[in-house]
């Protein structure tokens, strides 16, 4: 009642399908004129609409219609309910592999889609990747002259003494914690859960933060509460467009992924296809670079789309440049094993 | 009453007689077959009593469907897996370290906050009973204006506050009280302080009520029997203001058990709730059973100790004054 931000959202979900039961009959004609996507709504949903969908759905002749969901458990209860209200969904990508695994999703037809330039790290049978972000580290310009190079240079305390923040969710961070115990870029994969724990016990002691949400994260460094931070480039870069003394670099970064994919059951499934085919394309994807500068491209065609500035290539995180000082994340170890680590990870934040 | 009594018995308490209804008093005699008129009276009564009750059924059925429904339903996702097999899974996991200590910092958490609500919400609910009345009318909008609004803007106010370069460290600096910022947010005290902001007024309404509906002239006729003012106050006004506080403190202890947002921004990530464990565990596990299981942990640990805090101090929501 008072608290409940996030139990509301899915409390609305269970109303929504409870409604939708009751009425189904009547409003369940499958139109194959109109698609509809969920996404997470807000602000990035406005961006994914105006640079991706629109374009994309107006190219298929297809209506769009949006909605709005909450996360993993919000998609699970739409095809839970048999007739789910959407046709497709955009969501991270390990919330992608995790829900292919419960069997959620339609598989994707690459005979429609053309996967060509899309990395096959940021694609599976039954999902494809259509915009990237980076897990970058930012820091106060005020506190240090010259920032960390590598995540290994962010563990080291006594080069860059200061307060750190970190995420409360272990995807991404393991990753990070693994990079700066000194794990090689490209053997990565598959994480070494213990080695990457004990990195993160010896940093521990120095994480005035963990983060729960992005906004809070721009806000601890922008508010200098913490000197230095694991941060998606999305959000600092924000915060050092507001003037912050905060900047940020690419360098040892991670590239993860929002995704497209089908639910299993949905009305209109060829439509979906369409539309996720047209928005990884690469003359689409080419958009992401001027319209949505805080993520990337995930179809590398894009940059040899023609109409793309100069500058726009050289600051988006997915440029030829950027790409090869940062570490792709692989989504599908993620929806294997999120179980194995994320109770140990909150039991060593809380310890 | 006996005018020969003694006049101490004749001050005890006359407890008042018990209610016999027509009904049953025809229903006695009517039996007895004294009178084929009582028997038919006694029939009528008892079709309008259940008439009556029969008006309180859309009440039923509504706690029926909203309350009863879903607990049933939660007992069974948690208990059963997909194929509809009993299993213990679920509550077997709640056993990890990761759960025992968020089920701790929880009741902790909820204890802090109950504990200062009542120490800083009492003296408030007394100020409030005894100022006059258009006074305790201004102060009581003081003590609802942050029920109005929203909670999300109220966290955030406290991190304006009471963060690292907030405004009571950048003045404790300014002053040389201090050379380093104190740790005031981001941590468990941080979240205490925000909690009790929002509850303060759960503890406060309840006591305000009591309290203003205690007879000032109790005080005064103890004062008469020799009292001393904290004498009066202990054995009178704070006995009788009892069932207020216990109600406060149900209402505010039950309430913080499910507590997400404040502590999620101003726990810095440490203070992991119950709820957010729930949350965390609908997105980890592909089935609802392993989320309804802390729910229904959650709700029986409550009952535990609400019916516990009955017995130990004959506290309830509806209050005991004797």
């Amino acid at each position: 009642m008072f608290d409940t931000l996030k139990f509301s959202a899915v409390r609305r979900h269970l109303l929504a399908v409870a409604g939708a039961a009751l009425i189904a009959p009547q409003v369940w004609a499958a139109d194959p004129s109109t698609v509809t996507v969920a996404g997470y709504g807000g602000g990035l949903q406005d961006a994914l609409i105006a640079t991706l969908w629109k374009p994309a759905a107006e190219k298929a002749g297809l209506k769009l219609r949006t909605e709005s969901h909450d996360g993993q458990p919000a998609v699970r209860l739409q095809v839970q309910s048999g007739k789910p209200a959407w046709d497709a969904i955009h969501i991270g990508a390990n919330d992608c592999a995790a829900l292919a695994k419960q069997g959620m999703l339609e598989p994707l037809d690459y005979s429609v889609i053309d996967a060509n330039g899309v990395p096959s790290l940021a694609r599976d049978k039954n999902w494809i990747a259509t915009n990237s972000y980076s897990v970058v580290m930012g820091w106060r310009t005020d506190k240090f002259k010259e920032g960390p190079k590598s995540w290994k240079e962010f563990w080291d305390v006594k080069k860059f003494p200061g307060r750190r923040a970190l995420s409360v969710a272990p995807d991404e961070m393991l990753e990070v914690a693994l990079l700066a115990d000194g794990v090689p870029r490209d053997q990565l994969y598959p994480l070494d859960i213990k080695r990457g724990l004990a990195s993160l016990e010896k940093i521990k002691p120095h994480v005035a933060v963990w983060w729960t949400s992005g906004a809070q994260s721009a806000q601890l460094i922008k508010d200098g509460e913490v000197d230095l931070i694991a941060i998606w480039s999305s959000r600092v870069d924000s915060v050092v467009k507001d003037k912050a003394p905060v900047a940020y670099t690419y360098e040892d970064g991670l590239l993860g992924y929002g995704c497209m994919a089908i639910l299993k059951g949905a009305g209109n499934v060829p439509g979906a296809q369409k539309l996720i085919a047209n928005s990884v394309s690469a003359p689409i994807q080419a958009r992401i670079a001027t319209m949505m500068g805080y993520y990337g491209p995930t179809n590398s065609l894009a940059f040899e789309q023609p109409g793309v500035p100069a500058d726009a290539l050289s600051s988006s995180n997915m440029s030829p440049a950027n790409r090869a000082r940062q570490t792709l994340m692989d989504a599908r170890w993620w929806g294997e094993h999120i179980g194995d680590v994320q109770e140990d990870y909150k039991e060593l934040i809380a310890r | 009453m006996n005018a020969d009594l003694p006049p101490r018995q004749k001050l005890q308490r006359v407890k008042p007689m018990k209610e016999v209804s027509l009904y049953t008093r025809t229903r006695d005699r009517g039996a007895s077959g004294e009178d084929p008129m009582v028997r038919r009276l006694a029939m009528a009564e008892l079709k309008e009593r259940w008439a009556l009750l029969s008006l309180t059924l859309p009440g039923f059925i509504l706690v029926f469907l909203v309350l009863a429904v879903p607990l049933g339903w939660l007992f069974w996702l948690s208990a059963f897996d997909s194929n509809g097999a009993l299993t213990l899974d679920n509550y077997l996991r709640l056993l990890r370290p990761v759960y025992l200590s968020s089920f701790l910092i929880t009741f902790q958490m909820a204890f802090c906050v109950t504990l200062v609500c009542v120490l800083l919400g009492y003296p408030l609910a007394y100020l409030l009973s005894q100022l006059p009345d258009r006074a305790s009318q201004i102060c009581m909008a003081f003590v609802l204006l942050p029920f109005w609004t929203s909670i999300l803007v109220r966290t955030y106010a406290w991190l304006v506050l009471l963060q690292r370069q907030g405004v009571i460290n950048n003045w404790l600096l300014d002053l040389g009280l201090i050379h380093e910022p104190l740790a005031l947010v981001n941590n468990f005290f941080g979240t205490v302080v925000g909690m009790v902001h929002v509850m303060l007024p759960f503890m406060v309404l309840p006591l305000y009520d009591k309290m203003k509906n205690i007879d000032p002239l109790l005080m005064s006729a103890a004062a008469n029997c020799g009292a001393t003012p904290s004498q009066a106050f202990r054995q009178v006004f704070l006995r009788l203001s009892l069932p207020g506080l216990a109600s406060g403190i149900t209402l505010v202890f039950v309430i913080c058990l499910g507590f997400y947002l404040t502590p999620a921004l101003l726990g810095g990530g440490r203070v992991s709730m119950w709820s957010m464990k729930i949350s965390d565990t609908i997105a980890l596990y592909g089935n609802w059973g392993a989320a309804s299981a802390l729910g229904v942990a959650l709700l029986v640990a409550t009952v535990l100790i609400l019916w516990g805090m009955r017995k130990l101090f004959g506290l309830n929501g509806q209050g005991r004054t004797d």
